[in-house]
């Protein structure tokens, strides 16, 4: 299948009082119409600023794309005017941000900002956009849609507001919705019911998702492919079922170890990753995991891994990745 | 006080053998927000908590688990007194808290300290980590002498897993981590017997969740202290705890031993809880069933008529919009707040 989305060899940097931090570098990846990809990491690790780029929304003058190319549907988003930009926004490709409190408009109606990107975008009648409002709030679950229109978002419950969201990114039937940790605010029965409607309609609108987070759990649950980050960089990629089965990077395999499972008995403890994750600015010469990593050799403080194949589309920068399974084995042979 | 510990309805227990240190019975806390206005005078009562029992023995976690609102929160901060309660009584090593004089009470918090969730806003931006750390136990006049003090803050930093560097930082100099960890070293100074741990690892980052989990159960072990843990993650909270006691909107749903909540959970909204946790692992999720729950948590200004969960329960019959579900023993050590159980 056509890939929809094709981030090559992107770099984005921003500069701070401390030095230049890349906080994207030089990564690659992809999305195919209809699927859903996830980008993993922890705080820091380039994946909001990667969809970021893709919108082209990196705070300037700070932040900046140094490098590589965003092909969407074949064209470079890097190499559009800015007003072809802002036809794509929205449109063809929507966000869902994590605090929707702070993305949406508090002195505009929910109706006013709902209809405003059919108007815009779509070309449609004030008559035919709230047409449109009321049968897309339906469709995201918000019932009595004719008096919520004229509400405003402080009158909306927290997981209300996430489906406002989520009904404004659908409203123009994008192709790629990129949703920042989209439940991370919410509480657990709210996060599945917000998780399922977004799979949900996604299926049935043939919009395909990047899901940005760092819940292991809802990238299981939601994820086609996967990709991992740290520090900038990706660590592992390949489908759900191959990074969760067959992990072929350390931090992958500390991640998973590191969670508590529901449906494993309780172990007697967990397995932390030791250390804390790396100063952007300061980064070793090598691997940034080396510092942390419990498999390390000589090598991996010397030369940064470059992401190779382990098996067809399952991707590993590491230099240990083909001995990583049968190492980690041992490795639990003696903690249990 | 003898007769506080012979008798609670939670305690029953045969695993646990230690006394009990704490025991909250029937514990209320009513805020009372806005008044006037539009409603026609009256000011409205959040019933935060109501009506809450439970105990906790010496050296055992409690987990307290729930979604935002349901009074999880609050019933640690009555408990630390950091909220006077509405009603009920907070028996704590054999004494009701809410009836000591202001002088007693103080010396008794000595025993009782918190972990806060968000250990940025918990820590004074204008003091090292030192200063921080010496200044309660310069307060309580636990170490006198300002050589030994600082020998004694040196120790509880490294007990927290902290370089002795670190005393000269200030928080903004330190990761989440290591910030928690200096909340964990002031709480220890005071030489706690109960640590009530409020949602301690749910603003750190995934690695660094495990490490704290992994330094509180050490030191557990080797202070015999006792947590009330806080949170909303039920795998976090199953990995720590002995009992767990699920909230919601300001009432005791189930309790029971970790094991039995987990394996064989009774209540409902229990159940829709744990499903609603995603298990990192695709080939199991592919195959899990689901019970998404409908609609949102009441708000506790107007909680419904009898059983608080009925507008979301999957299981509730038309008796259950007019009962409210007292907390009854199901199943030997397992209490659950359901009729239909």
């Amino acid at each position: 299948m056509e890939n929809l989305l094709e981030v090559r060899h992107l770099s984005t940097q921003f500069a701070t009082g401390a030095g230049i931090v890349r906080a994207v570098d030089d990564v690659s990846w992809d999305v195919r119409p209809g699927e859903t990809v996830a980008l993993v990491g922890e705080s820091g690790c380039g994946k909001s600023v990667s969809a970021l780029s893709i919108m082209r929304l990196v705070a300037a003058p700070a932040g900046r794309i140094t490098g590589g190319q965003i092909l969407f549907k074949g064209r470079d988003l890097l190499t559009l005017s800015d007003p072809e930009m802002r036809d794509i926004r929205g449109k063809d490709i929507a966000m869902v941000f994590q605090e929707p409190m702070t993305s949406l408009n508090p002195v505009l109606t929910v109706g006013r900002q709902l209809t405003e990107p059919c108007e815009i975008h779509l070309g449609m009648t004030p008559d035919q956009s709230r047409t449109r409002a009321i049968e897309i709030l339906g469709l995201v679950g918000i019932s009595d849609a004719e008096r919520r229109l004229r509400q405003y978002p402080h009158q909306f419950s927290g997981g209300m507001r996430q489906r406002l969201m989520i009904a404004m990114s659908l409203s123009c039937n994008p192709a790629l919705v990129l949703a920042d940790e989209p439940t991370t605010a919410l509480d657990v029965t709210i996060q599945a019911q917000i998780l399922e409607l977004m799979k949900g309609l996604s299926q049935r609108l043939g919009a395909a998702m990047l899901i940005i987070t760092h819940n292991l759990g809802v990238v299981a649950r939601y994820a086609d492919r996967v990709n991992v980050m740290y520090a900038g960089k990706i660590v592992e990629q390949g489908t759900a079922r191959e990074i969760y089965a067959d992990p072929r990077h350390p931090y992958t395999l500390g991640l998973l170890r590191s969670v508590p499972r529901l449906d494993e008995p309780k172990r007697a403890k967990l397995a932390p990753i030791q250390g804390q994750p790396p100063d952007l600015t300061r980064l070793p010469r090598g691997c940034a995991f080396a510092p942390r990593c419990a498999y390390s050799v000589e090598r991996c403080s010397a030369e940064i891994p470059p992401l190779e194949v382990v098996n067809g589309a399952h991707r590993s920068a590491c230099w240990v990745a083909r001995d990583l399974p049968e190492r980690a084995a041992a490795d639990l042979k003696v903690t249990a | 006080m003898s007769a506080a510990a012979a008798h609670s309805r939670t305690d029953a227990v045969p695993a646990q053998s230690g006394e009990i240190i704490l025991e909250v019975r029937n514990l209320v806390k009513h805020f009372h927000v806005g008044g006037g206005g539009l409603l026609g005078g009256h000011s409205a009562v959040a019933k935060a908590v109501d009506g809450v029992s439970l105990s906790i023995r010496r050296g055992e976690t409690l987990g307290l688990v729930g979604e935002s609102g349901c009074g999880k929160t609050t019933t640690g901060r009555c408990i630390l007194m950091l909220e006077r309660p509405t009603s009920g009584q907070v028996i704590f090593e054999g004494r009701d808290l809410t009836t000591l004089a202001p002088a007693e009470l103080r010396a008794v918090r000595r025993k009782i300290q918190v972990i806060f969730q968000d250990p940025y806003s918990s820590l004074n931006p204008r003091m090292t980590v030192e200063q921080m750390i010496a200044e309660p136990i310069a307060v309580h006049g636990i170490v006198r002498e300002r050589k030994a003090r600082n020998e004694r803050v040196q120790e509880l930093l490294s007990v927290a897993g902290l370089l002795p560097a670190m005393a000269d930082r200030y928080p903004h100099e330190l990761s989440g981590g290591q910030r928690q960890r200096v909340g964990i070293a002031r709480a220890l100074a005071m030489e706690p017997s109960l640590i009530v741990c409020d949602e301690p690892v749910s603003a750190l980052d995934v690695s660094i969740q495990a490490q704290i989990i992994t330094l509180l159960e050490d030191l557990q072990d080797r202070f015999n202290l006792t947590y009330l843990f806080v949170a909303h993650d039920l795998s976090v909270v199953r990995h720590v705890s002995d009992r767990v006691a699920v909230m919601y909107l300001g009432k005791i749903a189930e309790i029971t031993d970790r094991a039995s909540l987990y394996a064989e959970p009774l209540h409902p909204y229990t159940k829709a809880l744990l499903s609603a946790v995603p298990i990192p692992d695709p080939v199991v999720e592919a195959t899990r069933e689901r019970t998404v729950l409908r609609g949102e948590v009441p708000s506790p200004l107007n909680p419904p008529s009898g059983c608080v969960f009925h507008p979301r329960c999957p299981i509730a019959i038309e008796e259950c919009k007019r009962v409210i579900p007292s907390l009854k023993e199901v199943r030997p050590g397992h209490y659950a707040a359901c009729i239909r159980l």
